[in-house]
């Protein structure tokens, strides 16, 4: 009694968990139930009910309530396909005319739109494609295809890939100094020597169309949200998805609205890196203090002026993480974009993995990492540099970085000119390597990878054999086994006791529609995946955390290598471990937990480093020990920080859960995979991200309610 | 004549969603008691006063009391719910938002509480922020800015980041910042209360050695009693948004209007604050000794020499006229007398 006095909590969960189990073991398992055609699977079968809603016929096979719900939003995926067709084909005529065949032309609006966006997007890539690689199309666009044959001579030459590398140099020392500059140097040079130029350089023209106007337009409304109380309640709840919303998810809308190909993706990466922009945009001018605000306006701002030499100046380090995110989704979009044709490394990569090459992945998986690790130290040290108003320079210092491009630009042209004379037999190796011509590795490693797997093949097999056979499976087994009312009262209480009866009916909510939707099995099986990903992840960050932040030199020493693989593009983290695994669920798993223990890592040590200085003084006045100190002082005041870190953990998860449906899983990611090549595929790919979100979204809540609970009770605002 | 440059006529600031339509049923009487049970806070309550060319008025109050909602309805950051405000003449509330960047930007200069220097730019660059924004040429811009520097003593520091200054030398600047444009009006909101007590005893006598120099129209915010009197021309005393006595620091320790301000003036040192003139009496022609003092002499000053005399001793002024007399015993009477009820 006395114990449940002071722990009224324990209790509640003890009893919560009590009651779960009781329903998991009173609840049989319906004796038709089979996990594969477990739900409506489109296919006809005597045993399947129907239903008939919005005009839509839903089969799937019935079960006892308490164990699965009937998939009642069966019809949504395809009420979303017809109504998304409706709207492109059907909705809104208007007239256009047509300059070729001189008539007006009747077109849908949203089609209207969404062919413009998609040209004017064509275009800008095309534009810095050409500039890089040369080509015909951006004269095309403002001549036509006809004056092209005639005048042969109209073609954008493309620039040797020496001048883009002493342009990259030169833009690095500018930016920082030597040091980046001289990796900028060798990353430009490691691409060319081998042979990734143009898959690069097309990635590249890729990045420098999305990178910028999702900047932009993340900035904007961002900087509209702050303004206006209306718009920033629009946007949350969208936001909100959007951040937990698998990226292979928006793809598949995609391709009905803007069809294949670079500009689709552009638009794609948009979406996804517009939204974490906006929030951090806003995050950044919130916490600028009201008597920053009040000085701006007694020195005379009118609005522009307080918002731009004011206020985003102040919240520049929130804002600059924002810039990193964009780049980061970016690149991570570069690389799954090529799933709907858009060129580059992303493409290589993916037909090196789909050809179990891993040599040729690995060799674009880091030209792709390396451009992201440039791309970001640029543009962080373009944010950190400091415009120097007051110089009182010559006119050659003024101008040395363009003189010094200039200059180089001269000598690259008449390298590449001789280098046509020297190299007779077609390929001027100082205008661009080809693609086959490069220095290739990829030999090498795939030679490698042989040799791990004749050597290692049993210790691998024995150890991936004892993971699928003993704990993989019985897990899964156990979350399929839970009746759909064991998976409510769990889910509901534990949003009773964290956040009261609110964030009961919340997380319920978001439960009820993935467990209405037809893939709740599927939904089970990603859920489980997950969940073991992020407990190996949290124990391995916490660890690993802790250790490090003993020490100052070790503590900077991991954030940075945080800050560097959180730079890789998602895809890339698939292909070691297929490398090592194969094609296996462990191999999925395995990435699920390199990546996913990133951000634990990072907010153990943010958390932990977060700790006053004063406390620590206390502690040792006390004379406290090192683990005293850990146990009593350190982790309780981190505890909240770190545990925003598990959310990041579990949305990181969710990602690479998703991500690895392309090794073969068979969740929820798998059938957002099918959706991609299925014509009608828009409404479920849709429908099924939104399922991965609320996923996320379920912990989210539960994870942010309780932190703001305890971080009041502690007294950190 | 004294010219008026600050006019403030009943103003009113009350913060919540109906506050005029409550303001406006409640006819002039505001009671911050049924405000409050209506969702409304009152910040400031008919507050009506005004401020002559070159002096210093500091407002005094402790936190809560709508000291800075005054403030900042006088240089509108916030606008009063009611009521009027004249800056030189002008109707400052019915000023549109140019004139009113334009008045900010040649008229007023502002320094805060915790500096609010924006931290991605230099010293100079901070101070000479309010004329860029105005669009002053950069190299007028840079000589104006190091005078400013001088002025306040942070040479050699002007290319430094405000996080690599102290308080004290942070606030230089914030001050600094505020004088760049050579404002007629200073507003100035607890611009020493984050500071170190020997540090901030330091900049007010800098302060003070600023104003004898540029002679600006200034309003002081403060919470601190011993400031507000060592600065003065005048204190305006607020509690809950209502002005409970607006006067000479002298008037204010030897008259206190309410109970509310007597608390604040009875632990005051009365010899430190009050001068000659405050206490003396009308000349008259009884025996004088032959000793003179000066009339705006701090009575602690000239004490010692007062007290070892028996008869009255006269007060002149600065042209050695007599202005009045005054006996060895009112000082001992002023001095000692009003503590009679303390034990």
């Amino acid at each position: 009694m006395e114990l449940l006095k002071r722990h009224p909590k324990l209790f509640q969960w003890l009893f919560l968990l009590v009651v779960f189990f009781t329903l998991c073991f009173a609840i049989d398992v319906p004796e038709t139930y089979k996990f594969i055609r477990g739900q409506a699977e489109f296919i006809k079968d005597p045993n399947q009910s129907t239903y008939t809603l919005f005009g839509i016929e839903v089969r799937y096979y019935a079960f006892d309530t308490l164990w699965r719900l009937p998939p009642l939003l069966g019809w949504l995926p395809i009420w979303i396909n017809d109504s998304l067709f409706f709207l492109l084909n059907d909705w809104m005529p208007i007239e256009i005319w047509n300059e070729d065949i001189q008539e007006y032309k009747t077109r849908p609006l949203v089609l209207q739109i969404t062919r413009t966006l998609t040209s004017s997007m064509t275009f800008l890539i095309e534009l810095i494609r050409e500039i890089l690689l040369g080509g015909v199309e951006t004269i095309v666009t403002f001549t036509s295809w006809d004056w092209i044959s005639e005048n042969p001579w109209a073609k954008l030459p493309g620039l040797p890939w020496t001048v883009v590398a002493a342009g990259a140099v030169i833009l690095g020392y500018k930016l920082s100094g030597k040091g980046l500059a001289i990796f900028a140097g060798i990353v430009m040079i490691y691409i060319s020597i081998f042979g990734q130029w143009k898959p690069s350089m097309q990635t590249l023209s890729f990045i420098l169309v999305a990178a910028p106007l999702s900047f932009i337009f993340g900035l904007s409304l961002g900087i509209m949200a702050f303004k206006s109380k209306r718009v920033e309640k629009i946007l949350h709840p969208i936001l909100l998805v959007m951040q937990t919303m698998p990226q292979y998810a928006v793809l598949v809308p995609a391709i009905v609205l803007f069809g294949v190909g670079d500009h689709a993706a552009v638009i794609i990466t948009m979406v996804v890196a517009v939204p974490p922009m906006i929030l951090l945009t806003l995050l950044g001018l919130r916490g600028v203090s009201p008597e920053v605000i009040e000085a701006g306006r007694m020195s005379g701002c009118n609005n522009l002026q307080l918002m731009f030499k004011v206020l985003i100046p102040t919240a520049r380090r929130d804002i600059l993480i924002g810039v990193n995110q964009v780049i980061m989704v970016c690149f991570s979009m570069a690389v799954i974009s090529a799933f709907i044709g858009a060129k580059g490394l992303g493409f290589n990569l993916l037909l090196a993995l789909n050809q179990l090459n891993i040599g040729l992945a690995l060799e674009a998986g880091l030209c792709i990492s390396l451009i992201a690790i440039l791309l970001d130290k640029m543009s962080l040290a373009w944010a950190n540099k400091q415009t120097d108003y007051f110089g009182n320079l010559t006119f050659f210092q003024r101008n040395k970085n363009t003189l010094f491009f200039a200059g180089a630009l001269l000598i690259a042209l008449i390298f590449a000119y001789v280098g046509s004379f020297y190299f007779k037999e077609g390929f001027n190796y100082l205008y661009e390597v080809p693609h086959n011509k490069g220095i290739s590795t990829a030999d090498f490693w795939n030679k490698g990878v042989d040799w791990i797997w004749d050597t290692f093949f049993y210790t691998l097999k024995i150890f991936n054999t004892w993971l699928i056979v003993d704990i993989l499976q019985p897990m899964r087994a156990a979350y399929l086994r839970m009746p759909i009312v064991a998976t409510f009262v769990l889910v509901m209480g534990a949003g009773y006791i964290i956040g009261g009866i609110r964030s009961a009916f919340v997380v319920g909510g978001l439960t009820l529609f993935i467990a209405l939707s037809p893939w709740w099995d599927r939904a089970l099986v990603t859920t489980y995946m997950a969940t073991f990903g992020v407990i190996i992840s949290c124990t391995i960050g916490v660890t690993v955390g802790t250790l490090c932040s003993q020490n100052e030199y070790t503590k900077n020493f991991m954030l940075a290598v945080c800050d560097i693989f959180q730079t890789f593009p998602s895809f890339v983290y698939l292909i070691p471990v297929m490398m090592l695994f194969g094609v296996t669920d462990t191999s999925v798993l395995i990435a699920v937990i390199v990546y996913a223990t990133i951000p634990a890592t990072r907010y153990t040590i943010e958390g932990l480093r977060s700790v006053p200085a004063a406390l620590h003084d206390a502690g040792s006045m006390s004379g406290v020990t090192k683990v005293q100190r850990l146990l009593n002082i350190e982790f309780p005041i981190a505890f909240p920080h770190m545990m925003l870190g598990l959310n990041q953990t579990i949305v990181f998860a969710l990602f690479m859960v998703i991500i690895g449906a392309f090794i073969g899983t068979e969740d929820l990611g798998q059938y957002i995979l099918k959706a991609l090549s299925d014509r009608k595929g828009a409404g479920i790919g849709l429908t099924l991200g939104i399922c991965v979100a609320f996923i996320g979204l379920i912990f989210d809540n539960l994870i942010r309610t309780w932190v703001e609970k305890r971080k009041k009770h502690l007294g950190i605002d | 004549m004294t010219d008026t440059v600050i006019k403030c006529n009943s103003l009113y600031k009350i913060f919540g969603t109906n506050a005029e339509k409550m303001l406006r049923e409640a006819n002039g009487n505001v009671d911050a008691k049924t405000f409050q049970e209506n969702g409304c806070i009152v910040g400031v309550n008919n507050a009506s006063f005004e401020v002559s060319r070159g002096e210093m008025l500091v407002v005094m109050g402790l936190s809560g009391s709508g000291k800075s909602t005054l403030l900042r309805c006088i240089s509108r950051l916030t606008d009063a719910t009611d009521g009027k405000i004249y800056i030189e003449g002008q109707d400052l509330l019915s000023l549109n938002n140019k004139e009113l960047i334009e008045l900010r930007r040649n008229k007023m200069g502002m320094v805060f509480q915790s500096f609010a220097l924006l931290p991605h730019k230099t010293v100079l660059e901070n101070i000479a922020f309010p004329l860029q924004i105005k669009g002053v040429k950069d190299q007028e811009c840079i000589n104006k800015a190091m005078d400013m520097v001088k002025l306040v003593g942070l040479d050699g520091r002007e290319n430094y980041f405000p996080r690599e200054l102290s308080g004290g030398q942070q606030q230089r600047v914030g001050i600094a910042r505020s004088l760049a444009v050579e404002p007629d009006i200073w507003f100035l909101d607890e611009p020493f209360s984050a500071l170190d007590p020997l540090i901030r005893k330091e900049m007010q006598d800098e302060f003070l050695r600023l104003q004898e120099k540029l002679q600006k129209t200034i309003m002081f915010i403060t919470h601190d009693f011993d400031e507000a009197l060592k600065l003065a021309d005048r204190i305006a005393i607020m509690k809950d948004g209502i002005i409970e006595q607006l006067d000479t620091p002298a008037k204010i320790v030897l008259n206190p209007a309410t109970e509310y301000v007597k608390k604040f003036t009875e632990e005051v040192p009365r010899e430190k604050v009050l001068k000659i003139e405050d206490v003396m009496e009308k000349p008259n022609s009884e025996n004088l000794s032959d000793l003179k003092v000066l009339k705006n002499e701090i009575i602690e000053n000239v004490a010692e020499k007062i007290l070892t005399q028996e008869k009255s001793v006269s007060v002149i002024d600065e042209n050695n006229k007599i202005v009045g007399t005054l006996h060895p015993s009112k000082i001992i009477h002023t001095v000692f007398g009003g503590r009679k009820n303390k034990g």
